[in-house]
């Protein structure tokens, strides 16, 4: 049996628990970096061989405990789940690097806990069991509390209350539905939950509906869809950039998971099928258009990056609801882009705020920038991916989403939505660079001034110059000219993993022909 | 027997929605306990109620769902309890560190505690104007 697929949740597993012994106040940061840095490049190694593998089309299952697979657990690599690994992966390398400039001293074990996160993101994409699911949303969900709370004190112990309350009230949901799915169907494997679906009696219907639907309003919690998303803005605000920037992943998640069950789980030709979609669609325009407009209200770079960030979930639900195999292969490539993107601006957003001294990262305080040459060539790059402008990858995933959907009276709306929101957020983006990196002269009299007690001095004394921060920045962003470059075989794989989700009976068939080697079933 | 445990489940959960939309950390977290209990029982439910059969195998008895009741959702049960206990622990921490920093238990921090005691003494105050107002008309 071939063991790659445990490896991404088995190496950080472990990694965290080696990790652990090396107290930095004993031993020193170097020695957790080391082990850090090991394991997130024996991943990249794993996840590149798992894409190369998947990129065939086949769907590797495997067993784990060798139990067979309707009793016992199984991982799934597949197109899609490779994708979001490799993805995972490469941002959590830029914010790592980010961290390692200085960051994960302030907060003990944060090695750890980070690994830990890229163990419950992994395993959350590999895992083709709603209920290993929920464990690994919560591996994640956990070490995410870790991340944001450690070192922190005052306003982020109150805002991390609120996420971590609001998470196990989601978390609560999520156990709800599968009590009631396995009640239903009697399994909780997805691939086997979409053949009982199709066997149901029409009289449980209803019930097995109404659990789909609680899946679902738990996943786009996670994702942030309209009516949940007020806590992302104040918690990616309030979180360290490293976290906020690993935080970028976290909302795909959600939308991982909405596209895994919608597509292979209540997608099959059943009675289930197109379940959810429709509205679906209408809650992420809504989500578009308030995201838009919080982009053009952010008072500061952090929250104008956390409202991108929603933006960027809510155009992927748009692009997935519509559910046709382009604008799904096109929303793939969009997500790829929007992750790294998102990410970058977070940590770009650290970058200045600690340049600016006193007046942070606000928009509304004009305050002196020094050496603004580089983050200001940062920040252009950021913000042309970000707003959607030609030749960089944001571009190119909202022309292909444009181009693929499919014609009929909605096409006007869609369009509009999708331009009018990057339009907005351009403005809104647009704005944020003259306020900040305009240029200006020291206030030859502070006492005047409404900040009060305000000197130019400070600022410069308070701009420690990173170098490793701003090579994360430039690392993420180079991801996206990547993107750009290589555009002809990621859209390629993207378009294969649209087609292969859309044909769930292939994985029954995988799921079924998978036995195990030892045990007798 | 059916009719006890889904009753017990919708209080459980009804007290705990309550709870939870409460504005002090503690109640919040009360209510994110008895949410759990409701569900754990749930799930526990999910395996349908059988009175006297083991979930563990016996020798000599034919291993089917005639003789044993469903063990899944006991052990499904078993990771939820495990995984609730550990995030309690965690809000507990949390609630208290909040406390300690911000000078209040309020779930939305001091200030809204404060704008929300300004409020409640606004309101009793009018009231105690009206009725002084009515103890005055009533007497003319």
């Amino acid at each position: 049996m071939n063991h790659l697929p445990v490896l991404p949740i088995l190496i950080p597993l472990f990694a965290a628990s080696i990790a652990l012994f090396f107290e930095h106040r004993r031993f020193g940061m170097v020695p957790q970096r080391i082990v850090a840095w090991m394991s997130v490049a024996a991943m990249l190694v794993v996840a590149c061989l798992l894409v190369g593998s998947a990129a065939s089309g086949d769907v590797s299952v495997y067993l784990l405990g060798d139990w067979p697979a309707r009793l016992g657990i199984v991982l799934m690599v597949d197109r899609l789940s490779a994708l979001m690994l490799l993805v995972g992966l490469l941002l959590g390398a830029g914010c790592l690097l980010h961290a390692c400039a200085g960051w994960d001293r302030r907060a003990p074990h944060f090695h750890a806990f980070f690994q830990f996160q890229l163990m419950g993101l992994n395993g959350a994409f590999l895992t083709g069991d709603i209920f290993n699911l929920f464990v690994f949303f919560e591996v994640l969900l956990i070490s995410s509390y870790g991340l944001m709370l450690s070192g922190g004190r005052g306003e982020r112990m109150r805002a991390g209350l609120h996420y971590v309350t609001f998470n196990i009230a989601a978390s609560t949901l999520f156990l709800i539905a599968l009590g009631l799915l396995y009640g239903m169907l009697g399994s909780l494997n997805m691939a086997e939950i979409s053949v009982r679906v199709a066997q149901l009696p029409p009289g449980d219907l209803a019930l097995v509906q109404a659990a789909a639907g609680l899946l679902f309003v738990v996943f786009c919690a996670k994702a942030a869809l309209l009516p949940m998303y007020f806590w992302l803005p104040d918690t990616y605000m309030h979180a360290p950039a490293a976290v906020a920037g690993l935080f970028a992943i976290m909302t795909k998640v959600g939308l991982y998971a909405v596209l895994r069950l919608g597509t292979l789980s209540f997608g099959a030709a059943g009675p289930l099928d197109g379940f959810a979609w429709p509205a679906l669609l209408a809650l992420g325009a809504a989500t578009l258009v308030l995201a838009s407009l919080g982009v053009l209200a952010a008072q500061r770079l952090r929250a104008l990056a956390a409202y991108l960030v929603l933006g960027s979930a809510a155009t992927l639900f748009v692009a997935f609801s519509l559910g046709t195999t382009g604008t799904t292969g096109a929303g793939l490539y969009y997500l790829v882009h929007s992750s790294f993107a998102g990410a970058a601006l977070f940590l770009l957003a650290d970058l200045i705020r600690r340049r600016r001294g006193r007046a942070s990262d606000r928009k509304d305080v004009i305050a002196a920038l020094p050496d603004k040459i580089v983050p200001g060539l940062l920040f252009l790059v950021a913000a042309v991916s970000l707003a959607g402008l030609p030749p960089l990858s944001g571009f190119i995933g909202k022309l292909l989403l444009l181009d693929a959907v499919p014609a009929g009276p909605r096409t006007f709306w869609i369009w509009l939505l999708v331009l009018g929101t990057s339009f907005m957020m351009l403005v809104g983006l647009a704005r944020a660079g003259t306020r900040l990196f305009w240029r200006v002269e020291p206030w030859p009299d502070a006492g005047h001034h409404t900040l009060e007690a305000y000197t130019p001095e400070q600022e410069v004394v308070h701009a420690p110059s990173r170098p490793l921060e701003t090579a994360a920045v430039v690392l993420l962003l180079a991801y996206g000219v990547a993107l750009v470059l290589s555009a002809a075989p990621v859209l390629e794989y993207t378009r294969a993993t649209a087609v292969q989700l859309q044909a769930p009976a292939d994985y029954v068939e995988h799921v079924r022909a998978a036995t195990p080697v030892l045990r007798e079933p | 027997m059916e009719l006890a445990l889904a009753s017990a489940i919708g209080i459980l959960t009804a007290a705990g929605v309550y709870l939870l939309l409460r504005a002090r950390s503690f109640d919040v977290i009360l209510g994110l306990t008895l949410l759990s209990y409701a569900t754990n029982l749930l799930i526990f439910a999910g395996g349908r109620l059988v009175p006297g059969k083991p979930a563990v195998l016996r020798d000599g008895v034919a291993p089917t769902l005639a003789n044993y009741t469903d063990p899944l959702p006991q052990a499904l049960v078993l990771t939820a309890i495990v995984i609730a206990f550990a995030m309690t622990a965690v809000t507990v921490v949390l609630a208290i560190r909040s406390r300690g920093d911000n000078d209040s238990d309020h779930v939305d921090g001091p200030r809204a505690e404060r704008d929300f005691l300004a409020s409640e003494l606004r309101r009793l105050e009018e009231a105690r104007d009206a009725a002084k107002a009515d103890d005055a008309g009533g007497k003319a």
